[in-house]
């Protein structure tokens, strides 16, 4: 099964010689990767394992980023950056090393660049509220494009109303294609920001950020990348990019929920006021004003959630450890399985390209007849796990023409086995809504 | 995980066959009823007559839990008074609810099909939207 849909990926060069190793080989990758997930591996004969192919909502953890968690609040609780005492140093020093984890996954060049948050959606709030302080005027404009997750979107829609300004969509055509007619028909001299994810959660198409940042450069666009399904899944540098901002959540990559990340050029956040003020986030404080921290710490308002930090520098490790090659290479020979098994089922409508190297492990579809939300409760019924519904995404489905959709997401611990139930799963699916074959 | 047979022929049948999804000219009171978390938007048009529900329909889209539920809510109460409508919805809404007893189930005929809806606690909604629907309207 995985044979076939290697071809055109590099597993095909050795296939004719290998091939028959080449599945069993992936086979017993993901077999051992999988005893790394406690998630997968729950004993009892209730555990009747579900197939989890909705990776982008969030990732399952490892084992590893559990007990990171674990550790802290065992060994190291105390509240960092407050306490002059040896605990609360050893918190503030696994704090601070956290963010140099991350600062060198994603080739930042200080630390001081990273600031934690809860997640993607805080992070992008943060540099819209902030940046709008900063720089944004009454007919400024605003571009984003029309694939945002409302979580790059809805920030900006306040932005614009706060200062005055206006927001223009960048379209997309039905494959995700951005052509470079229709992200300049957006932009004008007026535009200061251009706000766009790296790969969109909807059609898994990537957008070239790094184009896009070179004609901003040129311009003085500051550009605010959304890379809540980049990072878990491609390298991602953040100079080779060269954005000045990018958001990310640590709980779809394989860290834990309540942790994000927001890179800023140290340049903007140095200049930047504050988004939440209070404890921790000040040098002096008198009763008419305040000195505030020094990046990043000027950005971390109140106790800080070092515990979720500590394992988000895990789940890094992990990710280096089991390493972006085979990451890759699974999730591409996953993504091409699962495609084109779904594209043998009749009435199955795959959104966005049908080459399956541009999906990136995200396959949004829709099934002739069935409500994406019964399509998914009947996949339920088989303990197959996926998404439904407008994706937070719902300019996207409205450009599209589509009132909602399903997407399976898969992550590089899926396996040809779980995509196999699931096609199988899907293949009934319009018989037991009552049409015919 | 009860669900395997939800999707049972009674449901799909209303679904794919609904006796009472059309335009309702004559209708007195209509009502909108969304349904944001699955977009479901439905329409429920009453012909009303001396406290009678003489005739009724709805249109719109949406899931097949809604749907299949609004048109066996219609089989239901056409032909009922508004107060024996209104006190069918209330047994439908405590039977999602669990608390609703076997007598009163037998009241709903086939809409006792949605019983088990609350093991799908995300689909609730889609079937007790015709419902809620119709009690909005009657009560304002
Ligand atoms: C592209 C994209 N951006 C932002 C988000 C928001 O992530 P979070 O809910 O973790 O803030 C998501 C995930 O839901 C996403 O897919």
């Amino acid at each position: 099964m995985c044979r076939e849909q290697q071809a055109g990926s590099r597993c095909d060069n050795k296939r004719s010689e290998f091939a028959p190793q080449t599945e069993e080989r992936f086979a017993a990758q993901g077999a051992e990767i999988r005893k790394d997930f406690p998630i997968f591996n729950i004993p009892g004969e209730n555990s009747g394992q579900i197939v989890y192919l909705d990776n982008a909502a969030t990732s399952q953890k490892p084992h590893c980023v559990i007990e990171a968690e674990r550790k802290f609040y065992e060994r190291e609780n105390a509240n960092p950056l407050r306490g002059l005492y040896s605990l609360a140093e050893e918190a503030t020093r696994e704090y601070e090393e956290a963010r140099k984890t991350v600062a060198d996954f994603i080739g930042a060049d200080d630390s001081s660049e990273i600031i934690f948050t809860r997640n993607a959606t805080e992070g992008l709030n943060l540099a819209a509220y902030c940046l709008t302080e900063l720089l944004l005027k009454e007919g400024d404009e605003i571009a984003v494009s029309i694939m945002e997750h409302h979580s790059n979107l809805l920030p900006w829609q306040q932005a614009a109303r706060h200062a005055g300004a206006s927001l223009k969509f960048i379209e997309c055509d039905k494959n995700g294609v951005i052509t470079d007619e229709a992200f300049e028909a957006a932009i004008s001299e007026k535009t200061k920001i251009l706000a766009m994810t790296h790969i969109s959660n909807v059609l898994g198409c990537k957008n070239d950020l790094k184009k896009y940042s070179d004609f901003c450069r040129d311009r003085g666009i500051i550009l605010v990348a959304d890379g809540a399904q980049s990072v878990p899944h491609i390298p991602v540098n953040v100079k080779e990019l060269g954005v000045d901002f990018l958001s990310f959540s640590g709980h779809k990559m394989f860290g834990p929920m309540g942790i994000g990340v927001l890179y800023g050029r140290k340049s903007l956040l140095e200049q930047m006021p504050p988004f939440l003020c209070g404890g921790e986030m000040i040098e002096s404080v008198t009763r008419e004003s305040a000195v505030y921290a020094q990046i990043p710490h000027k950005f971390e308002a109140g106790t800080v959630n070092a515990a979720g930090a500590a394992a988000l520098a895990e789940a890094v490790r992990y990710i280096k450890k089991t390493g972006f090659d085979t990451i890759q290479e699974r999730e591409r020979c996953l993504t091409e399985f699962a495609m084109k098994r779904m594209k043998q089922i009749p009435g199955v409508n795959i959104i966005g390209s049908p080459d399956a190297a541009l999906h990136n492990g995200i396959i949004s579809f829709t099934l002739e007849g069935v409500h994406p939300h019964d399509t998914a409760s009947i996949l339920d019924a088989d303990r197959i796990g996926v998404r439904a519904g407008h994706h937070c995404a719902q300019p996207l489905l409205a450009h599209l023409g589509i009132p909602s959709c399903t997407r399976v997401s898969l992550a590089f611990y899926n396996t040809c086995e779980e995509i196999e139930l699931f096609a199988d799963s899907l293949s009934q699916i319009r018989r037991k809504m009552g049409y015919g074959e | 995980m009860e669900n395997k047979t939800f999707y049972n022929e009674i449901l799909t049948d209303h679904n794919l066959h609904p006796g009472h999804k059309h335009a309702l000219d004559d209708a007195n009171m209509v009502m909108e009823g969304v349904n944001p978390s699955c977009g479901d938007d439905i329409f429920l048009n009453l012909k009303v007559e001396n406290g009678i529900i003489a005739d009724g329909s709805f249109q719109g889209d949406g899931c097949a839990i809604s749907q299949a539920s609004a048109d066996m809510m219609l089989d239901l109460i056409i032909g009922k008074t508004k107060e024996e409508a209104l006190e069918l919805s209330d047994i439908f809404l405590r039977m999602i609810k669990g608390e609703a007893s076997e007598d009163e189930l037998e009241l709903l005929e086939e809409a006792s099909v949605l019983k088990d809806i609350s093991h799908m606690p995300a689909r609730v909604k889609c079937a007790v939207l015709g419902w809620h629907t119709l009690g909005e309207m009657i009560k304002n």
